[in-house]
């Protein structure tokens, strides 16, 4: 005698609702592992997401030079005229550059105040900010009108360094010494997502760094924006336009695919993650299967009564492997919806937008499926092998 | 459709546990269409093994066992479970009802194991919940109800397939005296509609009650008698069957099988 999958479902909700608390413990086990799982995949697929349109928005269109130096020389520069010839390559569509004047900078000349350690004062050309996309935070850039005089624009953590995150609004700029001169702070850079480097910097005029800080024009690193479909061939081309004799030395870099790689490890969880999620499952598949087996054990009546009422073993068993996977799945639920939550929270934390890889969803139900079906089905076959006499002696 | 045999026919049965404890020992028995028997004996006499083999819950180490006309002892689970599902009704001491489920569902699941389709069966739980004069009480739950109504419930459940046998455990184990004389009555007034029953009981007041008593002695049958409806069953029945309990009157019972 066949029964019907409702009737069977109707009946295992009947069973598994008839001992509320712990059947609640078994589905908790359960969501908690199905929960990682989402979670640990849904975290990092936003954070890829977001990543990706952060990229798009700062274009991946720009290239970074720089050499190691040649032998007997402390410090790697370019010719001075590096920038004119990769100015002359076709694609490209802007070049600025930067060079380390090796200069210090400090806040004020009593020892041991708020210390530039750390900050390198870099001569930057005044088109410098439009090449690599950066942005200003406070104040304005150099430009024709300043670069020939002593003004500086500090990059974000520089300026935090240097105890200065923000400009008075009237009033004389506050100064700072670079060398042995006080130079003026007349910007604060925005963080320069693609060149970090810069944020750490003190950028003075080309000119200025000229004549005070003894600056020999000669760029350190050089930024060249070119056309998108034409990069990796600019790519090739530029060591020998922009040091033709050194070329060999001359490493050309894509900042933004150097920032893919390193948000990639920040948000993508290892394998370990996913690892614990199995771990929490299987964890709660334990607890499934203990319910399962208590349940069979102290319903041993209702177990002879059935068979006595015409049950049929594979009655018992189905009824009882329906039960491990009602309680298995709606753990899946309950896991899913607490894995969504917690990525939707994390993500508008993050200010990400929200990922959730249909395939971990759809992997976390079926694994929950699963679980149930491995863990119910011990004590399912114990509950159906139970000779109905005994079943009904022990009632 | 039961034949000529009898709706329960136990031929020459021996039940042998692990081989050394002989719980029935070489015992026939036929249960006719229509009959309402009383199965006493002391604990350990071999009455629960004897439901267990009538009811088909469990096989005999030898001998055959009929139930509705077809040989137990070639089914299998399935077929057993057809013949429990359909042609017999178990009533408990403990009436093993669903807590949380109301009477007349409790009743219902009399009829889940027998193919009956969902929309009929509540009509015909309610029948039977009528039948035992509890229709007023179908949307009851357990607990709301007293041990007597549980029972019945119980009873109800097992009638509910129009099963040929109802097969009753020590069903007034649990009552008081009062309670307990209702059921046998309502066993009494079932059996008056032609379902064949047989009672488990160790309370001779409950057998006395009844038409016909079987007692049971270490396995055996020591006596097996029938009183015709027109005896008078207080009067000429404790005299034969109801004396101390060790005095079994072997030999002087009307052999039926």
């Amino acid at each position: 005698m066949r029964i019907s999958v409702r009737d069977l479902v109707r009946i295992a909700v009947g069973g598994v609702t008839a001992r509320l608390t712990r059947a609640a413990l078994s589905v908790l086990g359960i969501a908690i592992g199905v929960a990682t799982l989402v979670a640990v995949t849904g975290i990092p697929a936003s954070g890829q997401q977001a990543l990706l349109e952060e990229l798009s928005r700062l274009g991946t269109d720009l290239l970074e030079v720089t050499a190691r130096p040649a032998q007997g020389d402390d410090v790697a520069t370019f010719p001075a005229e590096s920038v004119a010839m990769a100015e002359r390559v076709g694609p490209v569509t802007g070049v600025s550059a930067v060079a380390n004047t090796q200069a210090s900078v400090r806040r004020s000349d009593v020892a041991g105040e708020s210390s530039g350690v750390g900050v390198a004062v870099l001569a930057a050309r005044d088109d410098l900010l439009g090449v690599i996309d950066g942005e200003l935070a406070h104040g304005r850039y150099l430009d024709a009108a300043l670069d020939r005089f002593p003004t500086v624009v500090l990059g974000s953590e520089a300026a935090r360094w240097l105890g200065l995150t923000r400009l008075p609004d009237a009033g004389p700029a506050p100064q700072v010494l670079i060398g042995d001169r006080w130079f003026a702070v007349v910007g604060i850079l925005e963080p320069a997502r693609l060149v970090p480097a810069i944020d750490q910097s003190a950028l003075v005029g080309w000119p200025a760094a000229e004549s005070y800080l003894g600056f020999d024009g000669r760029p350190s690193v050089l930024y060249v924006t070119a056309q998108e479909d034409a990069i990796e061939d600019v790519r090739e081309v530029l060591p020998a336009t922009v040091h033709p004799e050194l070329a060999g030395l001359v490493s050309v870099s894509r900042p933004s695919d150097a920032l893919l790689a390193k948000r990639q490890t920040e948000t993508t969880f290892s394998g370990l993650f996913v690892g614990l999620a199995g771990v929490a499952l299987l964890v709660g598949g334990i607890g499934v299967a203990n319910t399962m087996i208590v349940s069979v054990l102290e319903r041993r009546g209702e177990i002879g009564l059935r068979r006595s009422l015409g049950a049929t073993r594979g009655h018992v068993r189905a009824q009882f492997l329906t039960e491990a996977v009602l309680l298995s799945g709606a753990g899946g639920l309950v896991g899913v919806v607490l894995g969504t939550a917690g990525t939707v929270g994390y993500a508008l934390w993050r200010g990400w937008p929200v990922v959730l890889p249909p395939a971990a969803v759809a992997l976390g139900l079926a694994g929950a499926v699963a679980v149930g079906v491995v863990a119910g089905l011990y004590p399912a076959v114990r509950a159906a092998r139970l000779p109905p006499t005994e079943a009904l002696a022990t009632a | 459709m039961t034949g000529a045999d009898g709706v329960v026919t136990l031929d020459r049965v021996t039940k042998t546990y692990d081989g050394r404890v002989t719980a029935l020992d070489d015992v026939s028995l036929t249960v006719a269409d229509g009959d309402l028997v009383a199965v006493v004996g002391a604990s350990g006499s071999g009455k629960s093994t004897l439901l267990h083999l009538m009811g088909t819950l469990d096989r005999p180490t030898s001998g055959t066992v009929r139930v509705a006309g077809q040989r137990v002892d070639t089914l299998g689970d399935r077929a057993l479970s057809v013949l429990r599902a359909q042609r017999i009704g178990f009533v408990f001491q403990q009436s093993h009802l669903a807590d949380r489920q109301t009477a007349v569902r409790n009743v219902e699941t009399g009829l889940l194991y027998a193919g009956v389709p969902r929309r009929r069966r509540e009509a015909l739980a309610l029948e039977a919940l009528d039948t035992v004069g509890l229709a007023h009480r179908a949307g009851h739950l357990p607990h709301q109800l007293s041990g007597g109504e549980r029972q019945r419930v119980g009873i109800a459940r097992a009638l509910v397939t129009s099963p040929a046998v109802v097969l009753a455990d020590e069903p007034t184990g649990a009552l008081d005296s009062v309670t307990g004389a209702a059921v046998v009555d309502l066993f009494r007034t079932l059996n008056a509609t032609g379902v064949a029953i047989v009672v488990i009981t160790h309370d001779q007041e409950v057998a006395a009650a009844l038409p016909r008593r079987v007692t049971l002695r270490d396995g055996h049958v020591v006596s097996d008698v029938t009183t015709s409806p027109g005896d008078d069953l207080a009067g000429g029945l404790p005299r034969q069957v109801t004396t101390s309990p060790g005095d079994y009157l072997g030999g002087r019972g009307v052999g039926r099988g």
